[in-house]
Parts: structure tokens; C-alpha cells; sequence
């Protein structure tokens, strides 16, 4: 019962701080896969909802695929070719299902474990740092994320939505909008005091989520509200998708790439500077 | 308001003070009327809307105009132009009617899971009217009326605009208003009584995901279940999204394919209801009482 | 010296939560703030914690600096929160490992650790479970032994029993008197003087964001009370009118008015017993009772600790 034994003080942390110290980008986040390891430890727990996490966008596929798709048979791309309804709507869910996986967890779960279970007050008392924890989190929805991913693009590519070789880029395509907008989100939590200012988030993402050239083509939209479309973060990400899951590879794909990494770096740059003044004070 | 309520009855005596003084004094006390109890409840819930009631508009308001806008004017004209619409509608016509049963479906699913959960769970707040002279019933019953009224609320503004999109063909359409209530209604009390039975949230991921997101794509609302394959449409009539979404399409557009087949829907919703209500009931008493 | 505050100073915008305070914890003692809510108490632990950065002052943990030091200084302590704060979306056992790697701990060691601490804090048959259904007495020591898996020189404890029963106060304090006893160096905050007397060979009374006294609680005791106190409590709705007749009775120095009860410090309590019987004051009730460090912030501060 009393053996606790107290003996030779336990290694300390310093190998790992030394690390982190000469890691130059982003400063101080040497930790931050522990923050990973820990998510992934409670999502052991709830692999149901890895599971329905990926069900999502499979159902949207197969849905509108089949559904839609018998309605309007083939869609003229903004690239130009005529494809069937499922394989033009195909690359659109995987984006958006990257974007809504990103941004579930940077903002609602981030905020759940910010405010009310105090998970980063407890980990802070550790000689892990506010970067470690942005980091980390970041780091762990892009995990996540990439999963879905995969996973989604396999069951396109087994119906045989998938057309091209270039469709292996949309998996790191994928991440790259996970993190612009996981980075954002994070950043945008830091601002939130209550679950009501979720409402907003909610309120950004639908209408992306149903007007980034998702459904139908940019074609369909007024003239006069495409460039408001071609605006959102989201019509990138599927404009990248769509070009590289259809093989329409063209240097506009490098301004989509160019696009999510400028969001990325400023969401990640804003959300480390915010929330080092949140948690230290 | 319950407050309000014991106020305005009482006769004002001092504590301690003699026997037959209402329901202010000591000594036996005049029972609260059904209609007192179930307006007192109803009271409480709609005391805490008047606080949180602008976070419920984005959900009620802005969403399914999106969606309106998105599936019926975007989607529309992809299909209209492609297939000439969908058997003789045109396709916002045959979509929007179909939003009306959806939203409902999500407005009742949104005021009967982590809503109701909180009241069980987390302020305690049905325990604390129990401790009161109001019953397990009387706060059921208070509640879902206080549901009724958001679904209500949501459906006719709904309504209202996308009759001013051009979303309807004629006043038919107000039908949706209470088909969308009924719809609503046909969650709201099953998934009260799954509430009841759960302890934990954990639930409510699961069905989000598997069961509600899937009704809103597999019920007829984007495209007739007649598209699916053969096996998935009876999965479709047990569902009580699809009996909404025929229900409020076929009043609105006045293509109705018999009259015995929209009783049908009704009494299947109808159905809903009451075998909700039954389980609701008793899981609620178990939950507070036992 | 483990700690060294000079000035210590912590503001939130124009308010001031402590209020220049000098603090020194030797290795090896167990040191207490005691105070009442709002005292500065929590403020404190947070900058010793190295989780708030101090306002004023100089501050040295381990003889190093808070602000630039942080993670280094981290790593040696442990820190018991006044909110358990437990991962409760992992089990008992996962709680316990995944902190051992946050102070970059291997698998191997993590895990031996996390065994005898689950012993030490008698929740091994707990080990499997989740946190949530944990009782208060539990998910206190669930807390208290994350807090020493990376075997810390000093040990920090916001308010270790506020909200348990008495059974699970003394299973606590039993537990904490090993740690000391192993040699680990405590810092406690508490506004239970049972406690502070219990556990602290020294503490500091904190009231307002200041230091009012120092010592050991005997100390305390001798210095700012008297041997004994009476407590009279009447049967009247104003305690106030009893003062005059009590007021100079015999081997008393000072009488103290409580809104249900009088207080006389005295050095002889069965002689001012005695002495208020022969001057025909008869109270509902009469307790004489040794002083505590209740009587020692009543006395510094002219309230009760606990309102």
C-alpha cells in the first residue's frame, strides 16, 4: 500500500524540450504528438463514431449519385468535359466532408475541451506549451481527416467514380483543406465564450458547403454571384479535387493549392497567438 | 411563470398564518387545475426561449432557405434543364414541399435530444418541477407543446418565403404548415423517450449520422424513392420522413395518386406519435420516479 | 529554499488578486495558504504552477525563473487543481499514462509508475473504468496521483478536500502525510483550518491579496489567541446585547460578536465559566473549547473563515 516508490527522480523532459527548442517551425510544438496520442486513445473508445464519421459523405455519394444522378444523367464540368452526375459530385463530398471533419474538430470539440472539460488547463501544468496543444490538435484532425479520406476515395473508386491516375493527389489534397480549414477553425474558437457563437460557424459553413460549385456546376450560378462563389475557401478545395479526381490538370489547380495554403498559414499563425493569451493568464 | 401563476392565485398571509388562505398559507391547499400544471410547464420553456431564441434562427430560418436555394433554384435547373423536372413538376416544386418535412424533422430532432438530455441531466430541471405539485405527464405534455409551437413557428416561416421564391403552386401549400408539425411531432416524441433512455450522449452521434442525415437523403426529398434500388424503398415507407415529405408534396402540389393513400401517411405519423407517447411516458417515469 | 516570492504580485485588469506578497517554502516541509475564498489563494498556486505569469515581482521555482523557464520547472512539479479536471473521456488507467508521456516519460516507466500510484491511491480495482461514474473521494485521488506520476520534488494542492465527506477528507489526508513523510514538498491551499492545522508545519493567512500572518500553526495559535474560548450563545435574535454583560469577566481578554454567538478568548475558560455563572449571565448554552486557527483569522481579519 505504501510502496510508492520514490526513488532515482524519473527521466526528465529536457531531451524532448531540447527538441522542440531546435525545431524552428512551429516553435515550441515538439510535444504536441502526445496531444495526438491522447485523442487517439479516447477515439478507441469511440470507434462508432469513426465509423458514422465516414458514413456521411458515403451516404451524400450515393444518395445524390444514384438519386440525382438518374435525374440528370451527365454534367458539363467548368473544365469542360461531360461526366456522369456521381462521378462530377464525387470529388465535391470529399472536400467538404475534409472541410466539415476540420472544422467539427478545431471548433466544437476544441471548445468542448477548452471550456468545460479543462483538458488544456491540465496538460499546461505539464511541461507541455499552448503551441503543443494547437499543434497537436491540428495535427490530429488532419489525422483524422486523412483517414476519411482514403477511405472515401476507395469506395469512389471501387463504384467507379474515380476516372483518373491524378486522383492520388486527392488525398493530400484533402489534408491540405483539412488544415486551412482546421487552422481557421481553431482560430475562430479562441474567439468563442458560449455554444451559441457556434451558431455562426454553422452559419459559414452550410452555405459553403451548398454553394461552392458542390451540386452543380459554377455554369449554373448567376453571372453576377460567381465571383462570390469563387471567393470561399470551399470552392477551391473542390475545384482542386474535381480537377484532380477528373484529370483536368491545369496550373489553375496551383492557384486552388496556393489559395488553402495562404488560409492555412494565417489560420495557424492567428490561432498560436491567440490562445497563448487565453490559457496563460 | 409558474411563479407567476402561484402568485396571481394566492391570497396574501402572513407565513403561518390561518387555514383557509389559497394556496399562499398553511394548511391544505386547492390542486392546480390540468390546464394550470401544463401552462406552468409551458411557461418554463418558453421563459428560456425568450433568452436563446436567436441562436434557434440560423437553424430554423437561414438553413432551409440555403436549401431552398441551393437544391431547389441551383440543383433545379440542372434538372429541369436535363430532364424537364420530376414527373411533371417542376423541380423547385417538387423539392421545396419536401424541405418543409425536413427541416421539421430537424427542429424536432434538435429540441428532443441534447435539449431534453440537459433538462434530465445537466440543470435537473424536470426533477426540480417534479419536486412541485406537477407530474411526469404534465411536463411531458408541457414540453412537447412547447415543441409543437417550434415547429409551428419554423414551418409557416418557412412557408412564408419560399412562397415568396415561387416554391409553391397554390394554396395548397398551407397544408405543409400542420403536415410539418405532424412530421415534426412523429420524431420529437419517439426520440423523447429514446432520450429518457439513455444515459449518456454518446447516442445521439449515431443517430445524427445513421439514422437522421440518411432519412433526409434516402425519404424522397431530392429525388423520388422510385430512383433507389428495390430493396431500399420499403426501408423508405417505415420511415416517418417519407410519410411527411408525400404527405406535404401531395398537398401542396395537388398531385395526390388516392385519397386512401394520404390517410395512409397521416395515420402512419399519427402512429408515431402515439407509440412515442406511450414509451415516452413510461421511460420518463422511470427515469424521474423510479 | 524550493519556492522564493518576493513581491509577488498578480492584477486582472484593475483588479488586484495578490498583493505583493513574500513567500519562502523549504524542502521537504509541507506549507499552507490558508484564507478564505477570494484571498489570492488559487492566484498563487497558479503562478507557482507556472500556468499564469506573475504581474510584479520576482518569483524563483527551484531557483529558476517562471517565464523563461516554464516547461523545465513544470516538469519537476506536480499539480493537484481545485476542479479535478480528469480526462474523462479516457479510463482511469489511460488518465494516469497519457500525463506520464506529457512529461516525456517512456511507455515502460509510465506504466510501472501508473501501477503503484493507482495502489497508492486505492483505485486499482478502478483501473478498467471510465472516470465519470468515479465518487468525488476517488476522482480526488485519481487527480492527486496523476499529479505525482512524474515522481514530483513539489507537490501543489489547490483546496485538496473542499466538496468531500469526512471519510474521504481523512483517507486523503493519510495519503498526503506519506508523500511527506517519502519527503515530497507540499504547498496547500485551504479555508479549512482543520486542515491546515492537520497537514502544514508552516502557513501563511492570506486575506485580500495580502499576507496577515506567518507561522507554524501553533505558533499562530500562542501568538494571535488565547489559550481557550468560551462560546455563549443566547436566546435572543441580537447577540449584541449580551457584550456589556460580559465584557470584563474574569481571566478574559477579548470578547468577539458572532451573528449567533459570542466569543470570549480567554486564557482560563473554566474560570470565565465560573465568573459569568456568579455574575447571573445564563446562556442557552456554554462550550469552552482550545483555540484554533479559526480564532487566529477571526482575530487578524475580524470574519470567519468559512461564510
Amino acid at each position: 500500500m505504501s510502496g510508492l516508490d520514490l526513488g532515482a527522480p524519473a527521466s526528465r523532459a529536457t531531451g524532448v524540450s531540447r527538441f522542440s527548442r531546435a525545431l524552428p517551425l512551429p516553435a515550441g510544438a515538439g510535444m504536441a504528438r502526445w496531444v495526438i496520442a491522447r485523442n487517439a486513445m479516447a477515439f478507441r473508445h469511440g470507434w462508432v463514431a469513426l465509423v458514422t464519421g465516414f458514413a456521411e459523405p458515403v451516404f451524400y455519394l450515393f444518395s445524390l449519385g444514384i438519386g440525382i444522378g438518374a435525374l440528370v444523367h451527365s454534367v458539363r464540368t467548368d473544365g469542360g468535359s461531360e461526366v456522369p452526375y456521381a462521378v462530377f459530385v464525387a470529388p465535391a463530398l470529399l472536400a467538404s466532408s475534409a472541410m466539415n471533419g476540420a472544422v467539427m474538430d478545431s471548433t466544437f470539440n476544441v471548445f468542448f475541451k477548452l471550456r468545460y472539460a479543462k483538458l488544456y488547463d491540465s496538460m499546461l501544468a505539464t511541461p507541455l506549451g499552448p503551441r503543443d496543444i494547437a499543434v497537436g490538435e491540428i495535427g490530429w484532425a488532419l489525422l483524422r481527416g486523412a483517414l476519411y479520406s482514403a477511405a472515401f476515395l476507395a469506395v469512389a473508386a471501387l463504384a467507379g467514380m474515380v476516372t483518373s491516375w491524378w486522383a492520388l493527389l486527392a488525398l493530400p489534397a484533402a489534408v491540405l483543406i483539412g488544415l486551412a480549414f482546421a487552422a481557421i477553425g481553431m482560430w475562430a474558437t479562441t474567439f468563442m465564450t458560449s455554444w451559441q457563437h457556434f451558431d455562426y460557424i454553422t452559419l459559414a459553413i452550410q452555405p459553403m458547403f451548398l454553394f461552392s460549385a458542390t451540386f452543380f456546376p459554377l455554369s449554373t450560378y448567376p453571372e453576377g454571384i460567381r465571383w462570390l462563389v469563387q471567393a470561399t475557401p470551399l470552392y477551391h478545395g473542390v475545384a482542386l479535387e474535381r480537377g484532380l479526381m477528373l484529370g483536368e490538370v491545369g496550373w489553375a489547380l496551383a492557384g486552388h493549392t496556393a489559395y488553402l495554403v495562404v488560409l492555412g498559414v494565417i489560420g495557424a499563425l492567428g490561432a498560436a497567438r491567440r490562445i497563448e493569451r487565453l490559457l496563460l493568464t | 411563470m409558474s411563479s407567476s401563476t402561484v402568485q396571481s392565485t394566492a391570497t396574501t398571509t402572513a407565513p403561518g398564518g390561518g387555514g383557509r388562505a389559497g394556496r399562499g398559507g398553511h394548511g391544505t391547499r386547492e390542486p392546480l387545475s390540468w390546464l394550470e400544471r401544463i401552462r406552468a410547464v409551458v411557461g418554463y420553456f418558453l421563459t428560456v426561449y425568450r433568452r436563446t431564441w436567436r441562436g434557434s434562427i440560423i437553424g430554423r430560418f437561414a438553413s432551409p432557405l440555403f436549401f431552398l436555394l441551393a437544391m431547389g433554384l441551383g440543383l433545379g435547373s440542372l434538372v429541369d434543364a436535363k430532364a424537364g423536372g420530376v414527373g411533371g413538376l417542376s423541380y423547385l416544386h417538387f423539392v421545396v414541399p419536401a424541405i418543409v418535412a425536413t427541416q421539421s424533422m430537424w427542429v424536432a430532432m434538435g429540441e428532443s435530444t441534447y435539449q431534453v438530455m440537459g433538462y434530465f441531466k445537466w440543470n435537473k430541471m424536470y426533477a426540480a418541477m417534479l419536486a412541485t405539485p406537477l407530474r411526469v405527464a404534465d411536463i411531458l405534455t408541457g414540453h412537447l407543446l412547447t415543441v409543437v409551437f417550434h415547429l409551428a413557428t419554423a414551418t409557416t416561416i418557412f412557408v412564408a418565403v419560399a412562397a415568396e421564391f415561387g416554391g409553391f403552386a397554390g394554396w395548397g401549400a398551407l397544408w405543409c404548415i400542420p403536415i410539418g408539425v405532424l412530421t415534426g411531432l412523429a420524431f420529437a416524441v419517439p426520440v423523447f423517450a429514446y432520450t429518457a433512455s439513455q444515459q449518456t450522449e454518446d447516442g445521439y452521434n449515431i443517430l445524427f449520422r445513421m439514422v437522421v442525415s440518411p432519412l433526409m437523403l434516402f425519404s424522397g426529398t431530392f429525388f423520388p424513392i422510385a430512383q433507389l434500388p428495390v430493396w431500399l424503398q420499403p426501408i423508405a415507407w417505415a420511415t416517418p420522413l417519407w410519410h411527411g415529405v408525400e404527405l406535404a408534396r401531395g398537398a401542396a402540389t395537388g398531385v395526390v395518386s388516392s385519397p386512401v393513400a394520404a390517410w395512409v401517411h397521416v395515420a402512419a405519423l399519427l402512429a408515431f406519435v402515439g407509440i412515442g407517447w406511450v414509451l415516452a411516458l413510461r421511460l420518463f417515469t422511470r427515469r424521474l420516479v423510479a | 529554499m524550493l519556492v522564493s516570492a518576493r513581491g509577488l504580485t498578480k492584477t486582472f485588469g484593475d483588479f488586484v488578486a495578490v498583493d505583493g506578497i513574500d513567500v519562502e517554502v523549504r524542502r521537504g516541509e509541507a506549507f499552507g495558504f490558508l484564507g478564505p475564498n477570494g484571498a489570492g489563494k488559487s492566484s498563487t498556486m497558479r503562478m507557482i504552477g507556472c500556468v499564469s505569469p506573475a504581474t510584479g515581482g520576482e518569483l524563483r521555482i527551484f531557483g529558476q525563473d517562471p517565464a523563461v523557464d516554464g516547461p523545465a520547472i513544470r516538469a519537476r512539479l506536480g499539480s493537484c487543481p481545485q476542479a479535478d479536471m480528469l480526462d474523462e473521456e479516457l479510463t482511469v488507467q489511460e488518465n494516469l499514462w497519457i500525463y506520464g508521456r506529457y512529461f516525456g516519460l517512456t511507455k515502460a516507466q509510465t506504466r510501472k509508475r501508473a501501477t503503484e500510484l493507482l495502489d497508492f491511491a486505492q483505485l486499482t480495482d478502478r483501473r478498467g473504468d471510465k472516470v465519470e461514474p468515479l465518487s468525488g473521494g476517488m476522482k480526488r485521488r485519481l487527480t492527486i496521483a496523476r499529479s505525482l506520476i512524474n515522481n514530483p520534488e513539489l507537490l501543489l494542492l489547490d483546496e485538496p478536500t473542499t466538496g468531500l465527506d469526512p471519510q474521504a477528507r481523512h483517507i486523503l489526508w493519510d495519503r498526503l502525510f506519506r508523500l511527506k513523510r517519502q519527503g515530497v514538498t507540499l504547498i496547500i491551499t485551504t479555508h479549512y483550518m482543520d486542515e491546515a492545522e492537520q497537514l502544514c508545519d508552516r502557513l501563511v493567512v492570506m486575506d485580500h491579496g495580502r499576507i496577515v500572518a506567518e507561522g507554524s500553526p501553533r505558533d499562530l495559535i500562542t501568538r494571535y489567541s488565547t489559550r481557550e474560548v468560551v462560546e455563549l450563545r443566547f436566546d435572543s435574535d441580537d447577540h449584541a446585547d449580551h457584550i456589556d454583560a460580559v465584557t470584563g469577566v474574569a481571566a478574559a481578554s477579548r470578547v468577539e460578536l458572532l451573528p449567533d454567538r459570542l466569543l470570549v478568548y480567554t486564557d482560563d475558560g473554566d474560570a470565565t465559566s465560573a465568573d459569568l455563572h456568579a455574575r447571573g449571565v445564563i446562556p442557552l448554552s456554554t462550550l469552552v473549547r482550545r483555540s484554533t486557527l479559526e480564532d487566529v483569522f477571526l482575530h487578524l481579519t475580524g470574519r470567519t473563515l468559512v461564510d
